[in-house]
């Protein structure tokens, strides 16, 4: 997919997921919001991935360690075709597959995440036995900025360049907020980039909501052989929304009828836009 | 003669053997490839071991992205660390996500005697016992190790084994039977009462089965190697048959194979019980067989405890 239409295809998928959000009163806004342009890119522009066929052995992998911003996964595997699109209408219902974290009954997860922290050993797993193998496909994991406190990230994070697993994308969400406020005020984070590239990381740092440079880096990677890749996407919790943008509130605010009408008319304003971005090209 | 070879170098010698044609088994260490025995794995199939370092979180994690891609991981790591400071890894990576690892806690128990309760592996029956789906066992001896490995690498699915440290007296004559997981091995039988063990208590079962023997007392002893799935046939039977049940474990008197077996009797057939383990303490530092002592885990005190729970 053309980046235009990438970017159209992300605001879309906001627009999917507040809907979603709002039918089941319950759900993560801010954070689902914040990584809508990071998952468009990959599910849309850069994974192999066969909808038809999940289980697909030359598939890349993508782990969702940051479980809970499930909602903008759950809509674009929906979108995908991995289930009946309808099927989003169950999100976080008694009963469903959709359920408030990524399950691996549904066609698309590989692994069920959750727990802060796990995604990223998981993911070295994974690489490792692509590269013991000889498989040439690539693992990317997402996560949190705030799930940066969780020891076992580090772990995971000394083992990736250890094994020279160029093969493994990991990216954070670097949105800047969690639930009790702002990650420096939390748990002071910085310097990450520094952090990483001292743990052995060839550290790449974009504009997380740019589509340009989320397609740009990840076709990219590995841009240096035997390191893994770290892509800092710096993203605005709440992107896309106005009054949802860089508001703590909302990691997992629902919004009311109002809200949600003034937030798909911005979206679709968007998407407007981007429609007469792409005829004008 | 005194068996001199420890059960986690018969895990290796075995996985060495069956390595060669299946090149998904693959064993990982944290930094504990000499203390797992596994050493010769990795000389032998480099391309087939992980090393991890000291980093139980992360080995479970990538022994579920290894278990993912339809490799085979066998995680050999002290079992105090193993089963409890990557216990969340365990529930999510392994149980949750359904992932084929087997997770083996090495120089567990007291084993690690006298580096204290750090060290100590007590309470692992109980956390991983309480898993969903997960398999949780001790072999009670070298000819048992051998075809729980066989049988785990053919199993689907995670489990937890337990071993200790130092060689134990053998149990078996030799490793002429079926290993089945979830299927307890009746080694003696008896009508007065039943000893149930599993792991290095099977041999201080058989041991208090000779003593009572001596004393007029016919016992059953059987060796539940599988805490869970629990043999609850075996169970019922034994509570049926016998009328009297003790359960004999180096683990915390707390969530082990005693409440394992509780559970089964007090819902199906409610016999007296007695509990012998680890009481409700951190337990002293000493050599395996001191520690045993202490706590009454010996032939003479199983005795004493059958003839009081006999009224004899």
């Amino acid at each position: 997919m053309e980046t235009t239409a990438l970017k159209a295809k992300a605001a879309q998928i906001r627009m999917d997921l507040l809907k979603m959000i709002h039918g089941a009163k319950t759900g993560h806004t801010g954070g689902s919001l914040s990584n809508t342009d990071i998952l468009t890119a990959l599910y849309y522009r850069v994974m192999k991935i066969d909808p038809a066929n999940p289980k697909w052995d030359g598939r890349d992998r993508f782990i969702a360690s940051k479980g809970h911003s499930v909602e903008s996964l759950w809509c674009i595997l929906g979108d995908l075709g991995f289930f009946p699109k309808e099927e989003l209408k169950t999100f976080s219902q008694f009963g469903t597959r959709l359920i408030g974290h990524p399950n691996n009954k549904v066609p698309g997860i590989e692994m069920n995440t959750g727990a802060l922290g796990h995604g990223l050993a998981i993911g070295v797993g994974m690489a490792l036995a692509a590269k013991r193998d000889g498989r040439d496909y690539r693992v990317f994991c997402l996560m949190g900025d705030g799930e940066q406190a969780e020891g076992s990230v580090w772990e995971a994070a000394m083992a990736g360049p250890h094994y020279k697993l160029d093969n493994l994308v990991a990216i954070i969400d670097r949105n800047r907020l969690q639930i009790s406020g702002s990650t420096e005020e939390v748990m002071g984070l910085e310097p990450l980039e520094e952090k990483w590239a001292a743990f052995g990381w060839h550290v790449v740092s974009i504009d997380g909501n740019d589509m340009e440079q989320l397609v740009r880096t990840f076709e990219a990677a590995p841009s240096i052989p035997g390191k893994p890749t770290l892509v800092m996407a710096n993203t605005v919790k709440g992107k896309g929304v106005s009054f949802a943008e860089n508001v703590a509130h909302w990691h997992h605010h629902v919004p009311n009828e109002e809200q949600l009408a003034l937030a798909l008319a911005e979206l679709s304003a968007a998407i407007e836009s981007y429609e007469q971005e792409g005829l004008v090209r | 003669m005194a068996n001199t070879i420890p059960n986690r170098q018969v895990i290796c010698d075995t996985l060495l053997e069956l390595a060669k044609e299946d090149r998904d088994i693959m064993v990982l260490a944290s930094d504990s490839r000499g203390s797992a025995a596994m050493a010769p794995f990795a000389k032998a199939y480099p391309e087939q071991f992980v090393e991890v370092g000291i980093a139980e979180q992360n080995i479970v994690g990538i022994s579920a992205g290894l278990a993912h891609s339809g490799k085979k991981p066998f995680v050999t790591s002290p079992a105090c660390f193993l089963s409890m400071r990557s216990i969340e890894q365990i529930k999510v990576d392994v149980a949750y996500s359904a992932t084929n690892v087997k997770l083996v806690g090495i120089s567990g128990g007291v084993s690690y005697g006298a580096l204290g309760m750090s060290h100590h592996s007590v309470q692992d029956l109980a956390v991983s016992r309480a898993i969903p789906g997960l398999a949780v066992i001790l072999p009670a001896d070298r000819h048992e190790t051998k075809r729980m490995t066989e049988a785990l690498v053919k199993h689907e699915g995670g489990a937890y084994i337990r071993i200790g440290r130092n060689p134990v007296e053998d149990v078996y004559e030799n490793d002429d039977y079926e290993f089945v997981i979830g299927k307890a091995v009746t080694l003696r039988e008896g009508g007065d009462l039943t000893i149930i063990a599993a792991g290095e208590t099977v041999r201080v079962a058989l041991d208090a089965h000779d003593a009572l023997k001596e004393a007029g007392v016919s016992c059953r002893v059987i060796n539940m190697h599988t805490i869970k799935p629990l043999d609850e046939e075996a169970v019922i039977r034994a509570a049926a048959e016998t009328g009297h049940i003790i359960t004999v474990e180096e683990h915390s008197i707390h969530g082990g194979l005693g409440a394992a077996v509780a559970e089964v009797v007090v819902q199906h057939k409610p016999v007296p019980m007695r509990i012998l383990g680890i009481p409700d303490e951190p337990a002293i530092a000493g050599k395996s067989a001191e520690v045993f002592d202490h706590y009454g885990i010996s032939a003479g005190n199983i005795k004493k405890i059958a003839l009081d729970l006999l009224g004899r």
